[in-house]
């Protein structure tokens, strides 16, 4: 039999990386005050999980500056795009399953 | 783990994947009371000022080729610019605060990515339409400022829509047409006006109330 959960992400099996993936595919870009707002995490929480999204290279980093203030965006890629939305499918698929 | 587990998981994932565009993309709290204050500031000023243009015009002048003249004309203009200012002010702040309500009953900030969003992409058309509205009192082209008035915040809204709760497409789309036909009957332009901005937001903010926040009142 085929495993029902093969298809899954393991790496969108954080709700903190999941939300963020949600977020990007629906924002071009978005800065990292305005993700931890949304996601209400601290700076330390938050940032851990993006690293572990930008070494799968499922996230692009961009630092520039307001002023003289650090602001960093970020933003999907397309391998991220569609990592995150064959999860989407297969999460679909787990539920259409048992119908 | 059995699989009505396995589904249920997976349904609460993709109502959190849900939920999180969503909340990310669009300013959600906008409430209906907010379109309710703003149309009844709207007709209270609409009404002034019909009783203030009826007595210049019941107070004798003459019609030349640039409009009407008489006695007065630029000080009903100056009291006239006053008032749509304080309209305008009161509609916002009474509008601002009936948001501002919802979004703290649903525990939500006020101020934040979405509503950023929301505002400067209504303020884009919005700040276009006040200078062309500018532009038609310095040139003196009353017949065509309520319309203006009417298809540019029209346009700001259908704007708008993509940051908010895509009901507000509808009322854009009915301000446009509304201005639109304004453009061909400039006699009756502050009762278009008042249809538009007084009316139309009354109906459309007991419509959005009583879809979305009756449950909570």
């Amino acid at each position: 039999m085929k495993n029902p959960i093969g298809n899954l992400n393991k790496v969108f099996d954080s709700r903190i990386r999941m939300g963020v993936m949600s977020i990007l595919l629906v924002n071009t870009e978005i800065s990292f005050n305005d993700l931890k707002q949304l996601l209400e995490l601290t700076d330390g929480n938050l940032a851990s999980h993006l690293v572990n999204l930008e070494e799968n290279g499922f996230i692009k980093v961009h630092k520039g500056f307001i002023g003289r203030k650090t602001n960093t965006t970020y933003s999907i890629t397309r391998t991220g795009e569609k990592a995150f939305k064959d999860h989407i499918e297969a999460l679909e698929n787990m539920i259409r399953g048992v119908k | 783990m059995d699989n009505g587990n396995e589904a249920s998981q997976s349904l609460e994932a993709l109502q959190d994947i849900k939920r999180m565009m969503e909340r990310s993309s669009r300013f959600i709290s906008l409430s209906g009371l907010s379109g309710l204050s703003a149309g009844i500031c709207a007709l209270v000023g609409a009404w002034i000022a019909d009783g203030w243009m009826r007595a210049y015009y019941g107070g004798g002048g003459f019609v030349t080729r640039y409009g009407y003249k008489a006695a007065g004309a630029h000080e009903l203009k100056e009291r006239l610019i006053l008032l749509a200012l304080g309209v305008l002010a009161a509609a916002l702040l009474s509008s601002t605060f009936f948001t501002w309500r919802k979004a703290r009953r649903n525990n939500l900030p006020i101020w934040d990515h979405s509503s950023r969003k929301l505002t400067i992409n209504m303020a884009i058309p919005l700040a276009a339409g006040g200078f062309f509205v500018l532009g038609l009192l310095d040139h003196a082209e009353w017949d065509s400022i309520a319309p203006a008035c009417l298809v540019f915040y029209g346009l700001a809204l259908v704007n708008a829509s993509k940051y908010t709760l895509t009901d507000i497409r509808y009322l854009g789309i009915m301000e446009v047409i509304l201005g639109c036909i304004n453009m061909y009957y400039p006699e009756g332009g502050l009762y278009f006006w008042a249809v538009g901005f007084g009316v139309l937001h009354i109906i459309y903010g007991l419509f959005m109330w009583w879809k979305y926040e009756r449950t909570d009142a």
